[in-house]
């Protein structure tokens, strides 16, 4: 019986992106037995670099290359920050498991080290990130060195265009070189997929093939560039393959989504959180939630499963996101939280959600909203007290934070996951005890 | 004394809407050699800002004949001149409970005595036809309202004024008028792009210029006295009616459905305004078309909306009058003689249904002015369609790009199916011309941002492909491709919400979250990017 229902659990998660992904490996290490429901769909839109924290403060739009330092100054200067209640050495101890445990499923990154490292794009701008899959950190040493190097792309791949990225950086990267190949195979195909590509090169011939047509392109290059697709499930071999037979550091560049990168996140995080015995009920919904009075125990009723299921649950863990994870929902009038229906801190009226300029220093009000929670993650009711005793919330769903300009999504995801799973844990152990 | 560079024509328009495309043609078919300078590009104020509707004339029946009758005979000439820019969908006036049944009552003998054909529909017919109407309307009348490409219509306009030898300047703006006893000797222009500023120097000088006719005719000395109506209209993800929807009842706010290819347009407001700069579509208003307009149709209150929009009407004289709609919509003709000036005109007010109208009578002044003696013929000549004109027409670049069937024309844009090869065209137009094309343009002259994405896919895939051709060098990409987006995030910014909401978090995700578009010398890491780093700067480098 694999596939039996257990249908107690000392922790649910609610969302599968990577808050929810990050909650269910964490608590599965800490030996909690686990249900996490909820798609993965988005860590599709994932470039699989791992943002820390890059800018602080976001209005003046200040870089920072270490990014404890920039915790640091972010904990004194904005002590609301969820990232601010959260200590330097749990979120070395979180991000430390995160990657450990996807180099067991087969996805390596680069050491992480104390830096951040700057990541070329695929419009040709810079991004400053954390953690840096193996398959890109040749790009890393690129940039910083600037070489003679190679951009390569592929006829039909429309959003990836080495020539706009050497152009874009030519002026500061002299020995930066494009080259537009056809990809083998699809030489009359007028519209190229990222994650076909992908898949195509993990076939040795087509792989074989590639490669002997950017061979004869090398000239004096000393590294070279791709679109991110160099392979999905098997990209370490492929990866490999390329370095092996082009004789020079090979590195994927980031890639709009749907991103490849993206997949392979995905994957190799299902991958680990299986292995570690969490049930997965990835197409379910939750469609309510309730608790018992004295135990405290949850129920939630799910759709999305044949038949519907009930699962009960010692603690939750709300990781359902913000408005594209639908763990938010904004109509004319206001922002609410999906299930539980959750106060939402927002701006007092929708003319003060966006500003008028996309782009304006300070952000958006809207991507501030957000749960309030207390110093156990636990989000607050409409009179500043924990809702319920054991619902935790972690990663974008809370407030005071914008990390889309802050560069922090991964870091807010991993970083809260860790540290409530951490008070899960000892909730739940004082409970057995009492 | 100057030594300006100068330029001679017989006529100078100055404004590049749907009035001033139209004289600039109605001017090159009498053969009559003209300028067209504007500020910005081809529609840029209320042309390109409203619902794209080709008025039967039978909104205005009950409160102004003469308009509605100049509608009807203008909108049946422009559906036998321009028909491959309408869409002759038909247009349905209901009425719901609550609605004044006098009105109701008057309107087919107002209809009559104005010549427009109002056919009473059975309710329930109407109803099965367009079920987005609510099941509260009480009266149906069909009349012959169509869908009009304001786009369209003005470039194609231009287009064969080009052909025949008229000049277009894009991004050049009036800087001043030099003036002699009783002429403007010279109109000095500057551009946009830098440079010295021209002269042009034209025996006659047309300010077509919308609701900046105003500020224009002040240059030149002759006060004319206009009031501003700011309009806001809201484009839907899809489209929820096969006919224009008009509510039967006096003109007010949000009043008029359009079809609009794969869309409909809703709107509109009316707020009298003072400044014609930082024009907007605010939330306030938006919720008031919604709540308004959901009375008569109510999938409205919960469908998505992608885009808002406004535009400012310039309304003719009245000053003081708090409600545009109490303002005629008739255009008027200003020979600012009584200004002491026998060779400017003004032509502004009006609606894009009269457009050609107001071209034709600005033209015959100018004519007898200039001793010209061929007549209008923009009645009777149809206007010639060109292929680089109509990419804004839904489903047109669609239909291209499947018959081309070129193995290596990919599409750039797949909510709105505009390929590769649409976008060369539209670009290499541009080009010989002397332009260099932007984004922007781009964006203007096809259907490129105009699907749910607004630009957030498309622009970069746009930007990419023109890269790959040679067309953009350097940082140009990125420059453009904020300004594309940014323009259409002022569109979008009073509709998110809901899916909108979502879509637009995705957009900065994208565009922000990885690009980091936001950031300082995003493309250029040797600037001052992270030195002098903050982590020394805060005082805790490592």
């Amino acid at each position: 019986m694999t596939d039996a229902r257990q249908d107690s659990y000392d922790v649910a998660v609610i969302g599968a992106g990577m808050a929810g992904m990050s909650a269910a490996l964490f608590a599965a290490e800490r030996g909690l037995s686990c249900i996490q429901v909820g798609s993965g769909g988005g860590l599709l839109f994932a470039s699989g670099l791992l943002d820390l924290l890059g800018v602080h403060p976001v209005a003046e739009h200040r870089l920072w290359q270490s990014p404890y330092a920039a915790l640091a100054a972010l904990a004194r200067e904005q002590p609301d920050h969820p990232l601010a209640r959260v200590d330097a050495g749990s979120i070395r101890s979180a991000f430390e498991t995160f990657v450990t445990a996807l180099a067991a499923a087969g996805l390596p990154y680069a050491p992480l080290g104390e830096r951040n490292r700057n990541v070329l794009t695929s419009i040709g701008t810079v991004k400053t990130t954390f953690g840096v899959p193996r398959s890109m950190s040749a790009g890393v040493d690129a940039l910083d060195a600037r070489p003679s190097c190679l951009l390569v792309d592929f006829r039909g791949l429309r959003e990836f265009s080495a020539h706009q990225i050497a152009a874009t950086l030519g002026r500061s990267w002299p020995g930066l070189r494009y080259q537009r190949i056809e990809f083998p195979g699809c030489e009359v195909v007028p519209e190229l997929y990222a994650a076909h590509l992908a898949r195509a090169l993990e076939a040795g011939e087509t792989r074989e093939r590639t490669i002997a047509r950017v061979k004869p392109l090398l000239g004096d290059a000393r590294a070279v560039g791709f679109p991110a697709v160099l392979g999905l499930a098997r990209a370490g071999e492929v990866h490999a393959a390329f370095e092996a037979g082009l004789g020079v550091p090979v590195f994927e560049i980031p890639t709009m989504p749907t991103s490849v990168p993206g997949l392979r996140l995905l994957g190799a995080l299902e991958a680990a959180v299986s292995a570690r015995g969490v049930r997965r009920r990835h197409q379910a919904t939750v469609r309510a939630l309730a608790f018992d009075g004295n135990q405290g125990t949850a129920t939630l009723e799910l759709d999305g499963v044949p038949g519907g299921e009930r699962v009960r649950a010692r603690a939750v863990v709300l990781a359902t996101g913000r408005f594209s994870g639908r763990g938010l929902k904004a109509d004319r009038g206001e922002v609410r939280e999906s299930i539980l229906g959750l106060p939402v801190q927002q701006p007092t009226s929708r003319e003060t959600w966006h500003q008028r300029n996309f782009l304006d220093p300070s952000g958006h009000a809207i991507n501030r909203a957000g749960l309030l929670i207390d110093d156990a993650w636990r989000p607050l009711d409409a009179d500043g007290k924990p809702a319920w005793p054991r619902v935790f919330a972690v990663g974008s769903i809370l407030a005071h934070q914008d990390w889309m300009r802050s560069k922090c999504g991964s870091g807010l995801a991993i970083a809260t996951a860790w540290a409530a799973v951490d008070q899960v844990a000892r909730q739940l152990r004082v409970t057995a005890a009492g | 004394m100057n030594f300006l560079s100068f330029i001679q024509t017989q006529v100078l328009i100055i404004g590049g809407g749907v009035t001033g495309t139209a004289l600039a043609r109605d001017l090159a078919l009498r053969g009559v050699d003209c300028i067209l300078i504007e500020r910005h590009d081809i529609n840029a104020g209320a042309s390109g800002r409203n619902h794209g509707l080709l008025h039967s004339g039978a909104r205005y029946v009950a409160g102004d004949r003469a308009a509605a009758m100049e509608c009807r005979s203008e909108g049946e000439i422009l559906k036998r001149m321009a028909a491959h820019t309408i869409q002759d969908t038909g247009g349905y006036f209901v009425a719901v409970q609550g609605d004044d049944e006098r009105y109701i009552a008057d309107f087919p003998s107002h209809c009559a005595r104005s010549g427009i054909s109002a056919r009473a529909v059975d309710v329930a017919t109407a109803r099965a036809l367009e079920p987005a109407l609510s099941d509260r309307a009480i009266a149906v009348f069909e009349v012959p309202d169509a869908s009009i490409d304001p786009f369209q219509l003005s470039l194609e306009s231009m287009a064969q004024a080009r052909n025949l030898g008229a000049r277009l300047m894009r991004h050049t703006r009036v800087v001043g008028f030099e003036r002699d006893a009783r002429r403007v000797r010279a109109v000095r222009v500057r551009s946009l792009s830098g440079g010295e500023d021209v002269r042009i120097e034209a025996a006659q000088v047309v300010n077509a210029a919308g609701a900046w006719a105003r500020e224009v005719a002040l240059l030149a000395g002759a006060p004319i006295e206009m009031t501003y109506s700011k309009g806001t209209l809201l484009v839907t993800h899809q489209r929820l009616a096969s006919r224009v929807v008009n509510r039967l009842r006096s003109p007010g706010n949000a009043d008029i459905m359009m079809p609009g290819g794969t869309v409909s347009i809703v709107g509109t407001t009316s707020t009298h305004v003072d400044a014609l700069d930082a024009i907007h579509p605010t939330t306030a208003e938006v919720d008031l078309i919604i709540e308004e307009a959901a009375r008569m149709l109510p999938v409205l209150a919960t469908t998505r909306f992608i885009r808002a929009y406004a535009g400012v009407r310039p309304l003719v004289g009245s000053a003081g009058i708090a409600d545009g709609r109490a303002v005629s919509r008739g255009f008027a003709l200003f020979d600012h003689e009584n200004h002491g000036l026998d060779n400017l005109a003004t032509i502004t007010g009006g609606k894009l249904t009269t457009c050609r109208l107001m071209a034709e009578r600005a033209a015959d002044l100018v004519c007898r002015r200039l001793g010209v003696t061929r007549p209008c013929v923009t009645a009777t000549t149809p206007l010639p369609p060109a292929a680089e004109c109509g990419g804004t027409e839904p489903g047109r670049s669609a239909r291209a790009w499947m018959r081309s069937h070129g193995v290596h024309d990919t599409l750039l844009c797949e909510c709105e199916m505009v390929s590769g090869s649409a976008v060369d065209a539209i670009y290499a137009a541009l080009r010989s011309a002397g332009d260099t094309p932007t984004l922007t343009d781009i964006g203007l002259r096809s259907r490129i941002g105009k699907g749910a994405c607004q630009g957030g896919f498309c622009a970069v895939r746009t930007a990419a492909h023109l890269y790959n051709r040679g067309d953009f060098e350097a940082q140009r990409g990125l420059a453009e491709i904020l300004d594309f987006f940014g323009e259409r995030w002022r569109g979008q910014r009073a509709v998110l919400w809901g899916e909108q909401l979502a879509q637009a978090e995705l957009m900065e995700a994208l565009h922000c979250g990885l690009f980091g578009e936001e950031l300082p010398n995003a493309g250029m890491h040797d600037a001052p990017r992270t030195a002098p780093n903050a982590d020394a700067a805060a005082g805790l480098a490592p």
